[in-house]
């Protein structure tokens, strides 16, 4: 491995330095951004009580680790998140077969899910409280709604776009339309399933968050609106923060990103 | 001499919203057993059809077709099609994509993996066992492939211009390749193409097709003076020249 050419040493080393200045650079923008901020609220040129400032925020958030209600709330909404992803996913899995089993379920049914996909999820939530009462089964359907005919559509779309010769194949072998779909129509949409999962993750955060906003006791969402109505501007940017860290940490870990797996190995 | 395959009458149409496309009409021959054919026609004239409805995947407008003297619907003979493409699964190795066919019909014992770890060996592809399809050339990929289809153990090999999508150089050594292969163990097959030294070096017959709607032209048996009989040293013999320009000649004729 030590005999290198000069050459392949160069590469390695610009690939090195590219990536250094790539993750210098994030850093100092994030630093850059806190920092003006900050500046600028303390100096008076924002007005520190409408847009708050990182050294409020961060004392505010410490205050909250202390008293240990962030983790309540930060618990309520992952249990609620997690569980509403899971059932988009299975649902929206079955649903994707069933419609790739008959195409004439699919032709019907087409039309349907685009106008159900359109739907101004958020709209929905006062409903479903109405529907279900101030549960929460009314927040975990809140965060499906948000992520769920999307998810069949792709998935759906996915399945379709399967090499027809593969399919072929397995009728030449004797096999029927059940081999098709666990031989070639599965294996090969591992690699869409998942970077639909990665995306319907976040969605469903956002459709909790929506469902607490109105039906809730406990959760971000909760926080988020109980903050706004006692004029905490601090306490809504963390738990705005704190959510989008959420989705992120649910999409990237462990590192499952599509251009990671290779052609579903 | 005994039949693997007989067609009588067939004939086949496409349906589409703007009409009716008669693809085969009236088309009957027979495939003796260990029987080489090729069946050579203009492009787009049904011969891929033809193969369909032999597998089973169409079913013929008229007439019938049976295998082993059986009905095709009774038939319990495995018919071997190897398509155009390889197709083998990215996603599994080279061994898994050989028992594929063994997965879906459920003949997955120790003796059928015994074959085709030995099918594998055989023809060269025992180290590659574990390799995934990306690894291997164009070549090995469609002996790959062929394998595949000969674990089913096939009375019948259907041949759907399998190497029509390699380069030309890598097309002479596999045709050359797989042929040996068919004829050591003496199958019959049907191979269906465009490409006329294709069909001439391989064969014992052709059937030559017309455009569409095909019927059957006329039919050659092929007969070499060779002592190694291949693919590639009948492209050398002097009756290889012959029988291009007859079928070429026969394949422009317009009656």
């Amino acid at each position: 491995m030590n005999n290198l050419s000069a050459e392949q040493k160069k590469y390695l080393l610009m690939h090195r330095r590219h990536k250094r200045i790539v993750s210098i650079s994030r850093i100092l923008i994030l630093l850059s951004f806190l920092f003006v901020w900050e500046f600028t609220a303390n100096v008076g040129i924002i007005d520190s009580f409408i847009f708050s400032s990182p050294s409020k925020i961060a004392l505010c958030f410490f205050g909250m680790l202390m008293d240990k209600s962030i983790f309540l709330h930060l618990g309520v909404t992952l249990f609620e998140t997690i569980i509403s992803f899971l059932l988009v996913i299975a649902i929206s899995i079955l649903v994707a077969v069933a419609l790739w089993f008959s195409s004439k379920l699919s032709e019907i049914l087409d039309p349907y899910l685009v106008v159900l996909n359109s739907l101004p999820k958020s709209a929905l939530a006062p409903l479903l409280i109405v529907w279900l009462g101030a549960t929460k089964t009314t927040i975990i359907v809140a965060g499906m709604s948000v992520a769920i005919f999307g998810s069949i559509l792709s998935l759906y779309t996915s399945f379709t776009v399967v090499d027809p010769g593969k399919i072929k194949l397995i009728y030449t072998l004797g096999g029927n339309r059940f081999h098709a779909l666990s031989k070639v129509v599965l294996p090969s949409s591992i690699p869409a399933i998942i970077s639909n999962m990665k995306v319907n993750i976040g969605l469903c955060l956002v459709g909790v968050i929506i469902g607490e906003f109105l039906a809730a006791r406990d959760g971000l969402g909760y926080l988020i609106i109980y903050s706004s109505q006692v004029f905490r501007r601090d306490g809504i940017l963390i738990q705005s923060t704190t959510s989008s860290y959420i989705s992120q940490m649910l999409s990237l870990h462990p590192d499952v990103r599509p251009e990671k797996i290779p052609q579903a190995r | 001499m005994e039949q693997v395959l007989e067609l009588k009458h067939i004939h086949y149409a496409y349906h589409t919203l703007d009409g009716e496309t008669p693809a085969l009409t009236d088309i009957s021959f027979a495939l003796n057993k260990g029987e080489f054919v090729s069946i050579v026609g203009p492009s787009g004239c049904g011969k891929s059809t033809l193969l369909s409805l032999i597998s089973g995947l169409l079913e013929p407008e008229k007439g019938l077709i049976k295998i082993n003297g059986k009905y095709l619907k009774e038939s319990t003979t495995n018919v071997g099609y190897m398509l155009q493409h390889d197709e083998l699964f990215e996603w599994r190795t080279i061994y898994n994509n050989v028992i594929l066919g063994l997965e879906i019909q459920h003949m997955l014992t120790a003796r059928t993996r015994e074959r085709a770890h030995d099918l594998l060996d055989l023809y060269g592809l025992r180290q590659f066992e574990s390799s995934h399809p990306s690894e291997l050339s164009g070549g090995m990929r469609q002996r790959a492939a062929l394998i595949r289809t000969l674990v089913l153990e096939p009375d019948l090999l259907l041949l759907d211009e399998p190497f029509s999508a390699l380069d030309y150089q890598t097309r002479l050594t596999v045709g050359d390749d797989i042929g040996q292969i068919i004829r050591k163990e003496g199958k019959s097959a049907l191979l269906v193409t465009h490409d006329l030294s294709e069909a001439i070096s391989l064969a014992d017959r052709i059937i030559i097709l017309s455009g569409r709607p095909a019927t059957i032209k006329q039919t050659i048996p092929l007969i070499f003076d060779l002592d190694a009989d291949t693919p590639l040293n009948r492209r050398n013999a002097p009756e290889f020249k012959t029988y291009f320009n007859l079928i070429w000649k026969e394949l422009n004729t317009d009656e």
